[in-house]
């Protein structure tokens, strides 16, 4: 251990400082090793402080932070100071959220001299009710948010039951995955989960995907294919984007879930299945229902169970937990050092709305650890489309007049509580008016494509009834 | 007997689902027969390194952190845990081999590497 070091413990109080502190602390000298854990670290560690010193800290801490100590060493190096999410495994054995807080400890001539990393226990907020004990579904199922308790809470009840699940929610939300967890937990968990998008194909191509085919059917028709009912006996199918499905298809399903059995393609033989059916959409089924583009009969006998997915900007908690979730699998993936967001960036991150979700939230993530070389990702790493939104909805800036001019964004959805459709539709008609009506200038302005914009207005019916079929500028 | 242990470097790995690499040698309680084979995991996966224990028959296992469902899991299958060890993988061995080692010891070693 350096002298510096030695001098500053030995002015005798740090002991009775680190124990008067309710978070478990660790300091270590510049070779990562503990010279002093508080009585809180003990207690999760089970290691003492006398035994524990001089023994290299993450073999104390049992965390999955270290990465060989590169963490610290990193921490060491540079001098800033990073606070990252984790966690430990604590002398009971129980796997313990924690965000740990890693500073150098520097001199007053600002030598590093070691650093004092504290554990704060997220625990009580980060376990996602009604998932504990599975930790493959916990872990790809991140939240903590009210919404999202709800939604972990319903997960058991309706893995409990045969019945229909129509899962909703906008697209990104993990429509899929919650479908998986439903299916893992019940009793069928150990038979297949086949998952089909009945917006991919086309009807005929669906059709014989779902309900396979016998040899001769049709022309290419050279052998048997069973098709996903018949793959997924025992099991569940998944139907994801069931609002897609052509109306024909539609019919053929609901006789299939009445009878349990079906013809498949040029079969003369019925074959009966043994399938439960979860189906998802971002569609409002209701409203094509009323549009004559779904089957009522169909929408009721798949709405036995519904479970709704909030979006991600009803979930503002669980933003800064994803961010860090997704920054720990990318450095992972990458086997680099885990990078964090400056304090602007994660404010421009936790105004942003996210109409993409969770999917969106991982790509912005992504973007940002290949783009950024440094430790810390700046505003400037960020990609310029959630830029464009994020300034436009908090600072407009006198330097760039492309921002000022864009209308100021209505309150933010959880604010007001109200529908995220409804808010967009409002902030492009601000936009158009704004623009005098030119496409090109408010979709630069709103930072989207022409094309994203066309398909918005057509989404929100701001298109004129005579207006032609494609876009226009 | 096969003892196998959750290794970084020279060290036992500080927790069994992070740990990379493995350690398995076979003895007669009092010493080793033939040198320790190294195995290099794919990835860190707990529920993946349990297969293995299973599959390569081992009666007992010296790691870091373990949570309590592998623990269990262990205990189960007849495997001795000795869990929570610090220090190097050489001393454990060695001290398991002497009957001495003990969950939650943190050997000489740890100090000195």
């Amino acid at each position: 251990m350096n002298d510096n070091f030695t001098h500053i413990l030995s002015q005798g109080m740090y002991p009775a400082l680190l124990n008067a502190v309710p978070h478990g602390i660790a300091v270590t000298d510049r070779d990562c090793k503990i010279v002093a854990i508080n009585n809180t670290l003990e207690a999760l560690t089970g290691v003492m402080s006398a035994d524990a010193h001089g023994v290299f800290v993450d073999f104390v801490l049992r965390s999955n932070i270290a990465r060989r100590g590169r963490t610290f060493r990193d921490v060491l190096a540079g001098g800033d100071p990073m606070v990252v999410e984790g966690d430990i495994v604590s002398r009971d054995r129980r796997k313990i959220p924690m965000r740990f807080t890693i500073t150098p400890l520097q001199t007053v001539d600002e030598q590093t001299v070691g650093l004092i990393i504290v554990l704060d226990d997220l625990s009580a907020v980060v376990s996602p009710a009604g998932l504990e004990g599975d930790s493959a579904i916990s872990e790809s199922i991140i939240g903590h948010s009210s919404k999202m308790r709800e939604v972990f809470e319903l997960i058991p009840l309706m893995a409990h039951t045969e019945a229909s699940v129509l899962i909703t929610g906008e697209t990104g939300t993990g429509k899929d995955k919650i479908a998986e967890a439903i299916h893992k937990r019940s009793n069928r968990g150990s038979k297949p989960f086949i998952k089909i998008n009945c917006g991919a194909l086309p009807e005929a191509l669906l059709e014989s995907e779902l309900f396979g085919y016998v040899k001769g059917a049709f022309t290419g028709a050279t052998k048997d294919k069973p098709g996903m009912f018949r793959l997924a006996q025992g099991g569940t199918l998944f139907l994801t984007e069931i609002g897609d499905m052509p109306l024909p298809l539609q019919v053929k399903l609901l006789s299939v879930l009445d009878d349990r059995e079906f013809f498949p393609l040029g079969g003369e033989r019925k074959v009966q299945v043994d399938v439960r059916i979860i189906a998802a959409t971002h569609r409002p089924l209701k409203e094509r229902v009323s549009q004559g583009l779904f089957r009522e009969d169909l929408f009721y006998r798949l709405n036995v169970l519904q479970l709704h997915l909030p979006p991600l900007r009803e979930r503002e908690s669980d933003i800064r937990f994803l961010i860090n979730h997704f920054l720990r699998f990318f450095a992972e993936r990458t086997g680099g050092s885990v990078k964090t967001f400056s304090d602007e960036a994660l404010r421009l991150l936790m105004d942003y709305a996210f109409p993409g979700n969770i999917r969106e939230l991982r790509n912005v993530v992504e973007y940002c650890t290949n783009i950024c070389q440094h430790q810390q990702i700046g505003v400037d790493d960020l990609p310029k489309q959630l830029l464009a939104h994020t300034r436009s909805a908090s600072q407009p800036s006198a330097a760039s007049p492309l921002f000022s001019s864009i209308p100021e964004r209505p309150d933010r959805p959880r604010e007001a509580n109200r529908d995220w459709l409804s808010i967009e539709k409002e902030m492009i008609i601000d936009t158009l008016t704004q623009t005098r009506g030119n496409r090109s200038k408010a979709a630069a302005l709103l930072g989207w494509g022409r094309t994203t914009l066309w398909r918005k207005l057509k989404i929100h019916g701001l298109m004129s009834p005579t207006e032609p079929n494609n876009e226009q500028g | 007997m096969k003892i196998l242990l959750t290794i970084q470097d020279s060290s036992i790995a500080p927790r069994f689902d992070q740990a990379t690499e493995v350690m398995i040698a076979e003895h007669d309680g009092q010493r080793l027969h033939g040198e320790p084979r190294t195995i290099i995991l794919p990835h860190r996966s707990a529920e993946e390194l349990s297969d293995l224990i299973v599959k390569e028959g081992v009666d007992c296992v010296i790691c870091g952190g373990i949570e309590e469902s592998y623990h269990k899991f262990f205990i189960w299958k007849k495997i001795k845990v000795y869990d929570g060890v610090i220090g190097s993988h050489a001393e454990a061995l060695q001290r398991y081999l002497e009957g001495e080692l003990l969950s939650g010891m943190i050997l000489p070693s740890a100090q000195v590497e």
